[in-house]
């Protein structure tokens, strides 16, 4: 089944090339470039699960890359885990507290969800700013000694790198099973028209929380294994709301609804972000520039650039889901 | 433009006399915008004046070459979630070969993790805490005397004029200020003061007035604390407003800033520990004198240096000596210098720790302190009044 | 006079603002049910709107609130043609990104001007001393100047036309369209209000404390918890509820470590979103 979409294989050979570029030649900067666009595909497309497939606008998606990010860290280098188990129950603890937070704000319909979902990131914020055993805002540091088991700083790095890809794919995965499963067609119901999604039988309260708790999974996994690599965490790098709404930004540049158009978004945007902050005469304009296209693509193509490229071949659609 | 090209005609002079002069990259991020903007801007200006009389006297001699020296910088905006991608950047695009920190313990902390893996030296300045160099890093040089002096001279300086005061940490939860105020709460019971009040509040905070109202509340009468810029001038300016009846205040950087003076009456009597200050009279053994320092940073700038630009002219100074030593810019032959500096500058004494454990850790450099006064003429002016030895003025206790 | 006492007064004093930042948003989120996301980047602007008043004229603070009111209303009859006008029936998600796209627009034109340095108005009045507690002139005017403004647009609303007009159309769109009321008209006079409100506030808080372009972004948060905490399209009971939730601060500020108050205001903010979606005091409104 999924074997037969031509999507499933473009995957793949993008996490390659994505593994392989960097690796051959030992090009760290470039590692270093794609690194942040792989975090960019993994959060955008997670963060597509809600609003693209469900109708749903989360405002506080970055709570779980934070809180992620905060276990894992916590994990690492206060309880001494290794990386890799440390991640994955950093991804499996933050997916059944947002289970549990999503049994509750997901009562909420339209805006008002919107608005809750900002609420939880700014309470969670305010919460691990007070909280002594993550140090509070001061954050936790990762100690040099963590880097020796995995052979020193370099080889962690290169690590932590292919680790990200490989949930970067694992996100496009994710996103693409879910897009043609019952279990997606029950949300795009939702998205339509949640009261006839109920009528029509769908468990609409439990489908949404679903989803929620899954899209915040591989975010929190992603988190654990980007704050190991930076090195220390503290909460407003955490949980920085700007993030988060740009998020929303590339997601809708993309196309919103669609598993290419999250990656295609993300890429784009993330390249574009990374030019105008080195390029010394753009760097004060990359917000200017950054909502222009917003409302560009608002207005002009609600579609994002998936949507355009729908228009104007219908065919695509089979092909680039 | 001027200035510039004037740089550049004698470069070119030196260029075609010396034949062979070849250039050195530094990579540094500086933070333009966000919340450290005012800090780390000055400290980048000790850089570039650095580099522009370096460059102006024909580049750094070390081995029989001259090296003129060019900078690599960028944007951090605060926020350390793209420390690393500049880093590294500067490293191999740009080909760095040393580094300054950011601004700030914490972005230090992050740009570390790369600069650590490269084995590229870095030269940190503003960044105060100890724990960065207890982490591992071998490569790491700390210019800024550490976090735990900055208060406790503060309250040596109580102890002598009134051992009686109760005391109230009033300070930003952030890396720096809590790595300052930890063990200077601990220093202050040891002296025997009675400590009344502690809260940390968020780096972002502007409206004070819950905290005042408790501050008032503890009969405090002396406040130590702050953090950095935008909150510690904020606390002073709330502070004076709410007429809060203290003997003493004493901040963290934010009072260094020339800036200050324009808070006005709420600027007068505050205390700020200081890594450095033009009244300093250091006998310089190496670079120019403080006096000269302060001519030419003010005739380029129109303000007064801080102590961070201070620390950024004497990261250059440090790293040039160290090159000189090595003759040439090998990284481990200029590390090893570095591991043996010990040089006294317009800004003081440089020796950094070679103990594996808190390797570069600075031992060499001590904190004054500098009180905002009032001079003849009605005039703010910072004077520095401790250590006693080097004072320009007596300590004014109580403020008012 | 006990700390508790002085703390709820300061907190009475500031809640005044925080009523009336959040007027702005609940007035054009009732009306046009848009929530509007340019909200925190418009009392950034009323700030500096201040500040470049004040530095040109060092006139009295308090007067120049009338010339950002009037840019206020200019600049929000721009936004509304930019962000809104368009977006006026289609799906919430629309006009959510398109006032957030002129928000980051606002905020990174301001950036390049003003870097994120933090400004002062260097302004203030005496204040009054009681016992060891002092409360600053400005922050009692800010609060006096809060409620006047209110008052003025509960007057406006319910005793012009125009204001009548604004609150037939927040009811029913269509009915009033049937008697002869233009709403496309009504709803840019009722956005350009919501943000004069916003720039009026911010034109207060530059007053009390230093602030930067993004000085905006928390008290767009303390909007939306007071907006909630009132119910939408509701703006005199957005001061009320913004009064209340300084009293809220002020009070249990003794007690804790200021630090842990954004916990206790967003969880309050979840909940009450969660138990009461129509805001605790008061009638449904759609």
């Amino acid at each position: 089944m999924m074997l037969r979409r031509p999507l499933f294989w473009l995957i793949l050979l993008l996490a390659a090339v994505f593994a392989w570029l960097p690796k051959h030649g030992n090009n760290v900067a470039l590692r270093e470039d794609l690194i942040l666009v792989a975090v960019a595909i993994i959060l955008t497309s997670n963060l597509n699960l809600m609003i693209g497939y469900t109708g749903y606008v989360n405002f506080g998606h970055i709570v779980f890359y934070g809180l992620g990010g905060y276990v894992g860290l916590y994990l690492m280098t206060v309880r001494s885990w290794h990386l890799i188990p440390a991640a994955l129950t950093a991804g499996v603890a933050v997916s059944v507290l947002a289970l549990l937070f999503g049994l509750g704000i997901l009562r909420l319909r339209g805006a008002y969800f919107a608005l809750a979902t900002i609420g939880v990131l700014e309470a969670v914020q305010a919460f691990v700013s007070n909280f002594e055993s993550w140090g509070r805002s001061t954050g936790m540091y990762v100690s040099f000694e963590s880097y020796v088991p995995m052979g020193g700083p370099k080889h962690a790095l290169w690590l932590t790198y292919f680790l990200i890809i490989g949930v970067m794919a694992l996100s496009l995965m994710l996103s693409l099973g879910i897009r043609r499963s019952k279990f997606g067609l029950g949300l795009f119901a939702i998205r339509e028209d949640e009261d006839a999604a109920i009528v029509l039988g769908v468990n609409a309260t439990l489908y949404k929380a679903i989803i929620y708790s899954v899209s915040a999974f591989l975010p929190a996994v992603a988190g654990a294994l980007m704050f190991f690599k930076n090195g220390m965490i503290d909460p407003s790098i955490a949980f920085e709301y700007m993030l988060s709404l740009e998020g929303i930004v590339m997601l809708m540049l993309g196309g919103q609804g669609t598993v290419a158009g999250s990656a295609l978004g993300a890429g784009l945007y993330e390249r574009l972000r990374s030019y105008l902050l080195t390029s010394p005469r753009l760097s004060a304009f990359h917000l200017v520039i950054a909502g222009a296209l917003l409302l560009l693509v608002i207005r002009l193509a609600p579609g994002g650039l998936i949507g355009w490229l729908y228009r104007l071949v219908p065919r695509s659609r089979e092909v680039i889901e | 433009m001027k200035r510039t090209s004037l740089i550049a005609f004698l470069l070119s002079l030196f260029f075609v006399a010396g034949g062979f002069a070849q250039t050195i990259t530094l990579g540094f991020t500086v933070s333009r915008t966000g919340s450290l903007n005012v800090d780390s801007l000055e400290q980048y200006r000790g850089f570039e004046l650095w580099r522009d009389t370096v460059n102006a006297a024909g580049g750094i001699k070390a081995g029989g070459k001259s090296y003129k020296v060019q900078f690599a910088s960028y944007d951090d905006e605060s926020n350390s979630k793209r420390v690393q991608q500049l880093y590294t950047r500067m490293i191999l695009e740009d080909k760095a070969d040393f580094l300054f920190s950011p601004y700030s313990s914490s972005l230090t902390a992050t740009a570390s993790i790369v600069t650590e893996q490269y084995e590229k030296i870095m030269l940190t300045t503003g960044a105060a805490e100890e724990k960065t160099y207890k982490l591992g890093n071998q490569h790491l040089y700390q210019m800024f005397a550490p976090a735990t002096q900055y208060l406790t001279v503060a309250l040596d300086a109580l102890k002598a004029k009134d051992p009686k005061a109760t005391v109230a940490f009033v300070y930003e939860d952030a890396s720096f200020s809590v790595a300052v105020v930890t063990p200077a709460k601990a220093y202050a019971q040891q002296l025997g003061f009675n400590v009344v009040f502690t809260e940390a509040y968020a780096p972002n905070t502007t409206d004070f007035s819950a905290i005042i109202d408790k501050v008032i509340a503890s009969k405090a009468t002396v406040l130590l604390g702050g953090g950095h810029y935008a909150d510690g001038s904020t606390l002073a300016r709330q502070l004076y407003g709410h007429k809060v009846p203290l003997k003493m205040i004493s901040l963290l950087v934010a009072p260094d800033s020339p800036q200050w003076a324009e808070l006005g009456d709420a600027a007068v009597g505050v205390i700020v520990p200081s890594q450095w200050e033009p009244q300093s009279t250091f006998k310089a053994q190496y670079g120019p004198s403080g006096a000269d320092f302060g001519k030419a940073y003010t005739a380029k700038y129109n303000a007064p240096p801080s102590y961070e630009s201070a620390g950024g002219y004497a990261s250059g100074l440090v790293l040039q000596h160290a090159i000189e030593q090595a003759g040439g810019i090998d990284t481990d032959k200029v590390a090893g210098a570095l591991n043996s500096t010990d040089i006294t500058t317009f800004y003081g004494r440089t020796k950094f720790s070679t103990v594996a454990s808190e390797h570069g850790l600075q031992v060499g450099h001590a904190i004054v302190l500098a009180q905002w006064q009032k001079d003849k003429a009605g005039k703010l002016v910072k004077q520095v009044i401790w250590p006693l030895a080097g004072k320009s003025a007596d300590l004014v206790y109580p403020i008012h | 006079m006990s700390g508790i006492l002085a703390s709820m007064i300061d907190g009475l004093l500031i809640g005044s603002v925080y009523g009336l930042a959040a007027m702005g948003l609940s007035l054009i989120w009732g009306v046009m049910d848009v929530i509007n996301l340019t909200h925190g980047a418009m009392i950034a602007l009323g700030m500096f709107g201040m500040y470049l008043l004040f530095g040109a004229s060092a006139a009295n603070p308090y007067l120049l609130l009338i010339p950002v009111i009037a840019a206020g209303l200019v600049l929000g009859m721009i936004v509304y043609w930019l962000s809104v006008s368009w977006v006026i029936d289609r799906p919430q998600l629309m006009s959510l990104l398109s006032t957030f796209a002129v928000n980051m627009m606002v905020i990174g034109i301001g950036t390049a001007i003003w870097s994120t340095s933090p400004y002062n108005v260097n302004f203030s009045l005496p204040g009054i001393t009681v016992g060891a507690y002092t409360f600053t002139g400005n922050h009692i005017a800010a609060a006096i100047s809060a409620v006047v403004i209110a008052l003025l647009l509960e007057l406006f609303l319910y005793r012009t036309r125009a204001g009548k007009a604004i609150r037939a159309v927040a009811d029913n769109r269509d009915a009033a369209e049937l008697m002869g009321i233009s709403s496309t008209q009504v709803l840019m006079v009722a956005f350009a209000i919501g943000i004069a409100l916003a720039a009026a506030s911010g034109a207060l808080v530059s007053t009390l404390f230093p602030f930067t372009i993004l000085s905006g972004a928390s008290y767009q948060l303390k909007s939306f918890v007071v907006t909630v905490l009132a119910g939408l399209g509701k703006p005199f009971g957005a001061l009320v509820a913004g009064v209340l939730l300084g009293l809220l601060e002020g009070a249990v500020s003794p007690f804790i470590a200021v630090s842990w108050i954004p916990l206790i205001e967003f969880g309050l903010f979840v909940v009450v979103l969660i138990l009461f979606p129509r805001g605790i005091f008061g009638r449904a409104t759609a």
